[in-house]
């Protein structure tokens, strides 16, 4: 449809919450620019995300700001998600959004994305799935990489924390090796699982593997992730949010974290492939980057 | 083949448009020969169907690739083999959730792999459509015949129908989507038939053209938006409140848990329609036996209450059509002057047998019997069913 599903019948408007009326008048959608949203808009237009009930400081809330504020065509993009903090937060989204159950989250994006294919044959629909590692690469790995064997054509973001943090702590997959969690209590004994190399295996266009330590850095990943997806094949950001709470760190402390972890475990790993770097000069030529 | 090739009279496949009142009351029939897989091949082909994600099990696998030859020929919009039961009937939800009149089938392990989602389909109020072909349970391994699996899906607020042979099954299908679909109802189908007995056996049918179809599925029409960007969010995806530890978390997540289940009560005004009663009697009126029953537990029953007949004895079958939502009026009026109610089964811990009586607690003073059960592939001759009557009743051959 397009951004007039956001207009307010004006019969109704002096009785709606404010944020729904800024929503109409001061965000950002894509309408008919797809360059003016970004970043910077984070200053001073309305979000799509309400406020949020994650903890103070947390750097997935900073991180899933990023991504809202840089989604190509927001009023046309479908979020799918999955149980844990994220879910805290997608309510208060104002796109479609869906939480379906844990783990299954690249099984409902393919049928979501399937069907918005046939059903609207003339549009371009952006499917995006956001989850946690727990979801993405320990109860739901196998319909995270089957979407990417079929070839789904949608955006998967694993927000990285390296640790079950709403449930209180435990030992996930993607847990450095030797880090005592609840669960692992002589510490953990297998190696973080290298999800992003196992998308590229898989068969994704792209992946991506980085922190959140820098706005417009998460921002371009984003953009050429779910432009690759339209037209590509499926793709993959590995996003590193690190659970302050879970690691001891203060509110203020989670910026220095990601910072120091640019060096480590989460330096730089991008595979574009060949097929996706042709699209993206594309892109880039028609002004969509 | 594109959804743009649909009109206001036909379909995308070319099919004429037509009510479901038309396809299953009015349309001229002919006379076919097939079995429980063919001919839901054939309701899928009459239903306008957007969307069937399969998954390969005995005995249903055939029933799935036959809707993929749907998909080839140009009927369904989108088909494909998802990667195991949990993932199907995940991407079923995707795909009802985005708008599509959905179909899917399952059978025994299956359908307990994707346990799941079937709470989460009804508490998401997507009407979409699965047809369970009933078989066994591990362990140990059987393909066999044994529906012990509904009892798993009776408390999934999923709309639970049996359908007793491949005629049922047909008309059962179609009458599905549009009960489901409707506004005041939109919750789950589980159209269930018992493996093998009804998916594999040959039987006459009588069809309507192939020509015609129903009308597509109205998104629109729904309790939640579909997830399409075509409408505004949903306030509830705005308003979270599900999920908080507060009282009105809690009191929003059993509201809307009580509604699930209210939505399944008001689907009986339109089964009753559709299906021509959501259970059906036969036998003598003045019975001093009934034996309720669904499925091909019915077929044995009613050949039993033939030999009764025979016998001297007095008998009638009441089977039920719907099980949920469960058909309490029309069993107790079916039952109320009965000295003898036998619940036969294919499974060993009477699921039917608990319901009929915790129905008719209070309401009936017939003795309830919950035999014969067999169960694993066995089957029920009459003689089986015969037996049980004699040795739980004071009745005698030729009396």
């Amino acid at each position: 449809m397009s951004v007039d599903i956001y207009k307010i019948n004006p019969e109704f408007r002096d009785i709606m919450p404010q944020e729904i009326i800024d929503l109409e008048d001061n965000a950002t959608w894509a309408g008919e620019s797809v360059e003016k949203r970004g970043i910077s808009d984070l200053t001073d237009k309305k979000e799509i995300l309400e406020e949020h009930s994650l903890c103070a400081g947390c750097p997935e809330a900073a991180a899933l700001r990023y991504i809202l504020a840089s989604l190509p065509v927001p009023e046309e993009t479908i979020i799918v998600n999955s149980t844990g903090c994220t879910s805290l937060m997608f309510p208060h989204i104002a796109l479609h959004t869906v939480h379906s159950m844990f783990g299954n989250q690249n099984a409902v994006a393919s049928g979501i994305k399937r069907t918005l294919g046939w059903r609207f044959p003339d549009k371009t629909k952006d499917v995006v799935v956001l989850a946690g590692d727990g979801a993405t690469i320990d109860i739901g790995l196998d319909y995270t990489l089957q979407s990417f064997f079929r070839q789904e054509k949608i955006t998967t973001i694993c927000f990285d924390n390296e640790v079950y943090a709403n449930t209180g702590g435990q030992e996930s997959g993607s847990t450095a090796k030797g880090q005592v969690f609840k669960m692992a209590p002589k510490g953990k004994v297998f190696d973080k699982v290298p999800m992003w190399e196992l998308a590229v295996t898989s068969g994704c266009a792209y992946s991506v593997k980085l922190t959140a330590s820098a706005p417009k850095k998460v921002a371009k990943v984003l953009r050429e992730a779910v432009l690759i997806a339209r037209e590509i094949g499926p793709t993959y950001i590995h996003l590193y949010t690190p659970c302050i709470l879970e690691i001891g760190l203060a509110a203020n402390e989670g910026l220095w974290e990601m910072k120091e972890q640019d060096k480590d475990r989460f330096e730089d790993f991008k595979y574009v492939s060949d097929a996706a770097s042709d699209y993206l000069k594309k892109c880039k030529k028609e002004g969509l980057l | 083949m594109s959804i743009k090739n649909m009109t206001e009279e036909k379909n995308w496949s070319g099919q004429k448009l037509v009510s479901t009142d038309y396809m299953l009351f009015e349309a001229p029939r002919e006379k076919h020969f097939m079995t429980g897989s063919e001919v839901l091949k054939e309701a899928v082909k009459r239903c306008t169907v957007d969307a069937s994600v399969s998954y390969p099990i005995t005995p249903q696998s055939e029933a799935a690739h036959l809707i993929g030859e749907l998909w080839a020929e140009g009927y369904v919009g989108v088909y494909f083999r998802g990667e195991n039961e949990f993932g199907v009937m995940s991407e079923v939800q995707g795909c009802s959730m985005a708008g599509a009149r959905t179909i899917t089938t399952t059978s025994g392990p299956g359908t307990l792999r994707a346990m799941e989602n079937f709470p989460t389909w009804s508490g998401t109020r997507i009407p979409c459509q699965l047809v369970l072909m009933a078989r066994g349970i591990n362990s140990p391994l059987s393909i066999q015949p044994d529906n012990l699996e509904v009892s798993f899906l009776l408390e999934t607020g999923c709309m639970i129908w049996y359908a007793e042979n491949v005629q049922e099954l047909f008309d059962m299908s179609i009458a599905a989507f549009t009960v489901a679909e409707q506004p005041d109802v939109h919750v789950p189908i589980i159209t269930s038939v018992d493996g093998f007995f009804v998916s594999h056996t040959r039987e006459a049918v009588m069809l309507p053209p192939d020509d015609i179809a129903l009308r597509p599925y109205n998104p629109y029409a729904a309790p939640l938006p579909p997830i399409d960007s075509e409408m505004p969010p949903g306030r509830f995806l705005r308003d979270p409140f599900v999920m908080k530890s507060n009282y009105i978390s809690y009191a929003t997540h059993a509201s809307w848990q009580w509604e699930v289940r209210s939505a399944v009560e008001r689907s009986k005004p339109y089964a009753r329609h559709y299906l021509n009663g959501l259970a059906h009697t036969t036998g003598d009126e003045d019975a001093e036996v009934a034996f309720v029953a669904c499925g091909t537990a019915a077929h044995q029953a009613k050949e039993a209450q033939r030999e009764l007949t025979k016998l001297g004895v007095k008998s009638k079958v009441v089977k039920l059509r719907t099980i949920r939502p469960f058909p309490h009026e029309e069993l107790l009026e079916a039952v109320k002057d009965v000295k003898y109610i036998f619940v036969p089964e294919f499974n060993i811990v009477g699921w039917l047998e608990k319901e009929v009586s915790k129905s008719l607690y209070g309401k009936c003073d017939a003795k309830i019997v919950g035999r014969p059960r067999v169960a694993g592939g066995m089957s029920m001759p009459a003689e089986a069913i015969l037996q049980e009557v004699f040795e739980n009743t004071g009745l005698k051959k030729g009396a």
